[in-house]
């Protein structure tokens, strides 16, 4: 299988505070590759470190066999890689469908954008009904699926998902982790941030685990599954 | 039919403030900065009528659109110029304050260098609007041509704004920065070239509201923006700061107050009771007339 992206020896500074310590992972295409660890781990910084919002200190980010590590953030998303932020962070004061809009700003085909429109309000019929509603009055499990709909607008070769799971009812994180899996099974790549490692681990085809900055563990995500340190500290078992 | 001669005028009065109050605004909307030397683009767009209509011996027609044009691009270049050079480097300091100490910076900057330049005698603006206006109810309301064209212009920028904003990509890139650079840099839209056309389009309106406010009020000097440039920071306030609709209301409010008062009341206390009425409304209403009440549901 061929790495869709590479990233080695990455660190980020966040003044004098080493955030990221040279973390290296691949994630090959087709994949659902998790990162799991604790608050505080790097798992947020990592992931806004690849979509450009935060510059690498030292380390190498390579996309599709090109590096892209000094690549301004704004152009990241072109090039197929999008991001569902942590907390979503929708527009909250446009409408559902001008979030969604937002997230084709990048494409400038207006067939392409009514086809995949469809798409999106298919998978989410929710998003459809809700379409001229702000987005700011939807709820949690709303919000996350109208970010998830956003990124998909972009046509993502990648998508990098932030904690998809925070702060939603156990119904809503099943509904978020199907998606997941189905959009997976679309043909995107998904790279996977999760506290709730138990759930990401069950989706994901391989994960790492990261703490204080450093990766402490790889592996297949069945393995980590079972692996006794892991149930311990992530699975509470 | 003094009172409509007086309301008109305020209205006109207005008109200017809501002008300015827009190009404060926007910025803050969008850049979430207070650009404390707007009042001051003011200003060097009126030199720049000045100077232009001068030397190309002013009076026709021609020379004073010529003017004018050339004095809303050189301040749309002077707007980007200050952005790109005072501001942006202290975008994402560690204190708000920073960015704001610099603004008052440039603010001192152009009028000392206006006073350089021109020197502090003031300076006689012959008007850009040379329509002598309207007569009703035979020459018992006489509204002035100034008059008519400020309130049309403000209104044109008005509609022209809101339709930029809401029906093109630019004004939506717009308002996606102005609620979460993040998100917007996350979907691809270039945050600094969206910062700087926002400074360029509020330094443009700086100009008209220039010319519009030298041509009703001929006496320049360099510190012809520094008032105006308050009074339309407490217009865009009161209307609720970021809000375009709420500059224009709070705009026309202000100037309608500001003229009745000094009509009716006194003079001398207009100022005092056009601050009052800021204070009045920020006690009951914090966030302005038109203010979002920002609502998040988790």
């Amino acid at each position: 299988m061929e790495p869709i992206l590479e990233v080695n020896d990455l660190s980020v500074y966040y003044g004098v505070i080493q955030a990221l310590k040279g973390i290296s992972f691949k994630v090959n295409k087709g994949e659902v590759v998790a990162l799991i660890g604790a608050n505080g781990a790097g798992k947020t910084t990592t992931l806004h470190t690849l979509s450009g919002l935060i510059k690498a200190d030292t380390g190498l980010i390579k996309y599709k066999g090109e590096e892209i590590t000094k690549i301004p953030g704004h152009k990241i998303v072109s090039m197929g890689m999008a991001q569902v932020p942590e907390g979503r962070r929708v527009f909250a004061e446009m409408t559902v469908f001008q979030n969604l809009k937002m997230g084709a700003y990048t494409r400038d085909n207006s067939a392409e954008f009514q086809e995949t429109l469809e798409k999106i309000y298919t998978r989410f019929p929710r998003l459809k009904e809700r379409s001229s509603q702000l987005a700011g009055t939807l709820s949690g499990g709303e919000q996350q699926m109208l970010a998830m709909g956003r990124a998909l607008m972009s046509h993502p070769e990648i998508i990098l998902m932030d904690e998809p799971s925070m702060g939603l009812s156990p119904i809503f994180v099943n509904e978020i982790f199907n998606i997941i899996e189905d959009v997976n099974k679309d043909g995107v790549t998904v790279l996977l941030v999760e506290q709730n490692a138990k759930k990401a681990l069950s989706i994901a085809n391989r994960a790492y685990v990261l703490e204080t900055g450093s990766i402490v563990k790889e592996g297949n995500a069945a393995d980590l599954l079972n692996d006794e340190a892991i149930k311990k500290a992530y699975l509470g078992e | 039919m003094s009172f409509l001669t007086y309301l008109i005028n305020g209205l006109s009065l207005g008109s200017i403030y809501a002008i300015i109050a827009l190009g404060y605004t926007m910025v803050y909307g969008i850049a979430k900065m207070l650009n404390f030397a707007h009042g001051d683009f003011i200003m060097v767009g009126c030199y720049i009528i000045f100077s232009v209509s001068g030397a190309i011996g002013g009076g026709s027609t021609m020379g004073v659109i010529l003017s004018v044009i050339l004095s809303v691009v050189l301040c749309s270049l002077l707007g980007i110029t200050t952005e790109f050079i005072a501001y942006r480097p202290l975008r994402g300091a560690a204190s708000p304050l920073a960015v704001l100490i610099t603004a008052i910076g440039v603010s001192y900057l152009l009028e000392n260098v206006a006073l350089l330049i021109f020197g502090a005698d003031v300076k006689s603006f012959s008007s850009v609007i040379t329509w002598q206006g309207l007569s009703f109810a035979d020459g018992q309301l006489r509204i002035q041509g100034v008059t008519i064209v400020t309130i049309v212009v403000s209104l044109v920028i008005l509609i022209c704004l809101q339709l930029f904003i809401n029906k093109t990509k630019q004004g939506q890139a717009m308002l996606a920065v102005a609620e979460d650079k993040g998100a917007a840099t996350l979907m691809g839209i270039n945050v600094n070239k969206t910062i700087m056309l926002t400074f360029a389009i509020g330094s443009a309106l700086a100009a008209v509201a220039g010319a519009l406010l030298c041509s009703a009020y001929p006496n320049l000097s360099p510190y012809v923006g520094a008032m105006p440039g308050i009074k339309a920071f407490v217009a865009a306030v009161l209307g609720g700061i970021g809000s375009i609709p709420g500059a224009m209301i709070g705009g026309l409010v202000l100037g309608i107050v500001e003229i009745l008062s000094k009509t009716y009341i006194s003079s001398q206390l207009s100022d005092a009771i056009v601050f009052g009425i800021l204070v009045i409304v920020l006690i009951v209403k914090p966030t302005g007339i038109l203010g979002k009440v920002i609502q998040e549901k988790v």
